[in-house]
């Protein structure tokens, strides 16, 4: 095969981390205009249509059950639930494969798994919706302005307890997660009476009836003067949200969590990770953190680190091939990321999902495999199909956004040359192409 | 541990460890144990302990019931379990009504209840505590978890400890060595071609990074895959049933995993040590009859496992081991839950286990910070299944070990 040139292959890996795959048309016009060009149209995205083409879905409430119902009401309710959770998630993964641009929706399920509620405690549709469009409208913005949304957002004030902080008694769970998972890290030495002084800042904050916004009731609040991280005072929500992100470690917690999303497996040393918070700088600028971390020398240096996680594989995979966004089609995908265990909207727990090797696993190569197979059945392949045989590897890195395939690869795909599918289904699992 | 934390603990254990946690291991089928099995059987004698992890952080004091304690109920007045409805083992102390099996081993006298047992500065986050747990290294984060610092010392067969599910936990971690890892869940055949190009990519190339270096690792062990156990059920859907935010389960339910456990053990699988895990502990709200259903899983999985094995050649010598990364605060929260705590009674239960109660049971009056004060090192409870059941020096995986040997064996 013939080898695309050093700047077409670094192209490529800027492509494949804002995004969801690559294509090499998109590489092309990357080179074209350089990655700062690039990085500014991302960061000042015009309307894109596929987004208006995918609007959420309405979730008419459901039914209300009282307390007295029969059986068939409560299974009915249930039954209605979790049809809007499945049409949720089949809504984002149209949402993932219609945009033009997948930069928005990579960073939003960046900020799902940093934000990470399951549905399998919220159980409602219409929160997790209202938590996914704050996470896309105000992830590129500041990191204070979304970690304040974030503690009086209903899908977390459910996921995390924090109805149930009250001044009566109070629910520690949002507090320490903010601290130890959102916003600071387990490393940064605060107490347990900083999570407990914490948890009582955030007491009093109910749902409303529509399920999108929570609001202050003062006499479920507790008034009184708290300590959390040396500050002291009637904190309330904002007030232990300042408080916590006025620590050192708060600001290299933050980018470091993005520097291992969007750079390196590595965790960054010391000075990398500084340029890193000073792309970030005073103001918690996340486009600013974006940007600086995508164009750190060390961006370059961390060539093939990255293991593309279900989700990033799958909607990649699914983007190049042109496969449907129909019903079923959508259900299919769903079933495919929850047997490689990242199902969205369902992270394992409050610390998102695994990533890195524990995707490598026998199991999931066997799954893959499966689902490649599925996607090359139902997928466009004309790309390749219509080059000569000869010349179907280059056709398929092209396809892909693969520069080069290694010497083994190349060996392992030249059967295939005659059977379009194959080819591209191996392909799609190859480690040149899991691995960016 | 943060997720970055955790990250970093998986890339050391997996690169440092020489890809240890895919290659070195390897991900193995039911075909493969099977054929270990005929070839070299689990000679006559040798035991077997099987570690069950629960995660989440279950509430110890509404597992092994202080019922005849006032600060118990007073603590607790709508989470305390009336004296009527705990099973008693004592006039002080019972099991939660969901432990009816548990309560029958105790009968049996082949259940060890140790109790208050924790680590010195304890620590309330999810992920640094089952951590420490897992490791056995309360000071310092290190890359190696105990099972795995016993495979380390002490030989080379792979099969030695065995994970349920593909994701090894990092107590099956080694430095050179980890736990095999057999995956649940039905499998299809694969297209002769594709086989043949997994294979093909599964070849070594210099030219890989590590991260495709692993990603080959994964494929050269999924040569051997053709077959693996089917299991029954399915993964629930998003929405079916509530998994609190701070519990990870493991792979299929508890009991698809003990199913497995049985069957290997039956057959004569060479393993010494199975790793297996439950969520749904993370009761922070409503949390009597969250914890009843996860107890009451735990509950008949493991005693219907033991009646299992029990008719089998190796069913003598099977110990099991049930731990939490932590107990939850005495005084519960407003919303019928309980917080993150600390100490936590830890059972252990098959045949030569000698029943009854061990360790000090810690006082509801005399707490730290609210909390429950340790009275057991859990590196005890480790010493002593590494000693008793694996026949190993448990100084070479724990360190040099304070104090007496507890005697639950």
């Amino acid at each position: 095969m013939s080898t695309q040139s050093a700047a077409w292959i670094a192209a490529a890996r800027l492509v494949r981390r804002t995004g969801f795959g690559a294509s090499g048309p998109a590489v092309d016009a990357v080179v074209r205009s350089g990655p700062e060009t690039y990085l500014a149209g991302l960061l000042a995205p015009a309307a894109d249509p596929g987004a208006a083409a995918t609007p959420l879905p309405p979730f008419p409430p459901l039914a209300p059950v009282g307390r007295n119902a029969d059986r068939a009401a409560r299974l009915a309710r249930n039954k209605q639930r979790r049809e809007q959770l499945q049409q949720l998630t089949s809504w984002w993964l149209g949402r993932m494969l219609s945009v033009h641009q997948p930069f928005t929706e990579r960073i939003t399920f960046g900020w799902h798994d940093h934000f990470a509620t399951a549905a399998s405690k919220v159980r409602s549709a219409t929160a997790l919706a209202h938590q996914n469009e704050t996470l896309r409208r105000l992830g590129t913005g500041d990191f204070r302005t979304l970690a304040q949304a974030m503690l009086v957002d209903p899908a977390m004030l459910i996921w995390l307890d924090g109805q149930k902080n009250t001044v009566r008694g109070a629910n520690e769970n949002l507090a320490r997660e903010f601290m130890e998972l959102f916003a600071l890290g387990h490393g940064d030495g605060y107490t347990e009476t900083d999570v407990r002084e914490g948890a009582r800042a955030l007491t009093g904050w109910r749902i409303d009836a529509g399920q999108v916004s929570a609001t202050l009731r003062p006499r479920l609040h507790d008034q009184t003067p708290k300590t959390v991280l040396g500050v002291t005072g009637n904190l309330d929500q904002a007030g232990f949200c300042d408080a916590v992100l006025a620590r050192p470690a708060a600001a290299g917690y933050v980018c470091g969590r993005w520097y291992g999303q969007l750079v390196s497996d590595t965790p960054p040393d010391a000075a990398t990770l500084a340029r890193l918070v000073a792309g970030y700088g005073a103001h918690r600028d996340l486009a600013g953190l974006f940007r600086a971390a995508y164009l750190d020398e060390s961006f370059a240096r961390a060539a093939n680190s990255i293991v593309a996680g279900p989700v990033e594989w799958l909607i990649g995979a699914a983007r190049a091939l042109k496969v449907g966004t129909d019903a079923a089609t959508l259900t299919r995908l769903a079933g495919i990321l929850r047997g490689l265990g990242q199902l969205p909207f369902d992270p394992p727990n409050v610390s998102g999902w695994p990533s890195g090797h524990a995707w490598l696993s026998t199991a999931a190569a066997q799954l893959r495999l499966q689902a490649a197979g599925w996607l090359c059945r139902t997928g466009d392949l004309s790309f390749v199909s219509a080059a000569a045989p000869g010349q179907r590897l280059d056709a398929v890195g092209y396809l892909l956004g693969v520069g080069t395939f290694s010497d083994r690869t190349a060996a392992a795909l030249k059967p295939a040359l005659g059977n379009p599918a194959t080819l591209v289904t191996l392909a799609l699992t190859s480690p040149e192409y899991l691995v960016h | 541990m943060t997720q970055l934390d955790r990250r970093r603990f998986l890339l050391a254990s997996g690169v440092a460890g020489g890809a240890a946690v895919l290659a070195g291991s390897g991900v193995v089928t039911w075909r493969s144990l099977q054929d270990a099995a005929a070839s070299r059987p689990l000679p006559a004698g040798q035991q077997v302990l099987v570690v069950l992890t629960l995660y989440g952080g279950n509430d110890g004091l509404n597992t092994l019931v202080p019922y005849a304690d006032p600060a118990y109920r007073s603590a607790r007045p709508e989470l305390a379990y009336p004296a009527e409805k705990v099973l008693k083992l004592d006039s002080e102390l019972g099991l939660n009504p969901a432990l009816a099996g548990f309560a029958g081993l105790w009968k049996a006298g082949r259940l060890a209840i140790v109790r208050g047992v924790g680590y010195p500065q304890p620590d309330h986050s999810h992920f640094r505590s089952m951590d420490i747990w897992q490791t056995a290294s309360p000071a310092e984060p290190v890359n190696t978890g105990w099972i795995g610092r016993w495979l380390d010392a002490t030989g080379d067969d792979p099969l030695r400890a065995l994970n349920i599910g593909a994701v090894l936990p990092p107590l099956a971690m080694g430095g050179r060595a980890s736990a095999a890892a057999l995956p649940l869940g039905a499998r299809r055949t694969v297209p002769a071609a594709l086989t043949r190009g997994l294979t093909a990519l599964g070849t070594p190339e210099p030219a890989d990074s590590a991260s495709r270096a692993l990603v080959r690792a994964s494929y050269a062990a999924e040569q051997l895959v053709q077959a693996s156990l089917a299991t029954a059920g399915g993964t629930p859907e998003p929405g079916d049933q509530e998994s609190p935010a701070g519990s990870a389960g493991g792979q299929g339910s508890l009991a698809d995993q003990l199913a497995v456990v049985a069957r290997c053990i039956g057959a004569g699988v060479p393993t010494r040590v199975y790793s297996v895990s439950q969520g749904g502990f993370d009761t922070h709200a409503d949390e009597l009859d969250a914890q009843q259903n996860a107890l009451g899983a735990v509950d008949k999985a493991v005693t219907g496992f033991l009646g299992a094995v029990a008719a089998t050649p190796h069913g003598a010598g099977v110990t099991v081991l049930v731990y939490s990364e932590f107990g939850r605060r005495v005084q519960a929260n407003a919303s019928q839950g309980t917080d993150h705590g600390t100490a936590g009674p830890v059972f252990v239960a098959g045949p030569r286990v000698r029943g009854g109660f061990y360790g000090d049971q810690p006082s509801l009056t005399d707490l730290a910070d609210g909390d429950l004060k340790v009275t057991t090192d859990f590196r005890a409870v480790y010493a002593e299944l590494l000693a008793k059941v694996l026949g190993s020096d448990p100084g070479r995986v724990l360190g040099p070990l304070p104090g007496a040997p507890i005697g639950f064996l």
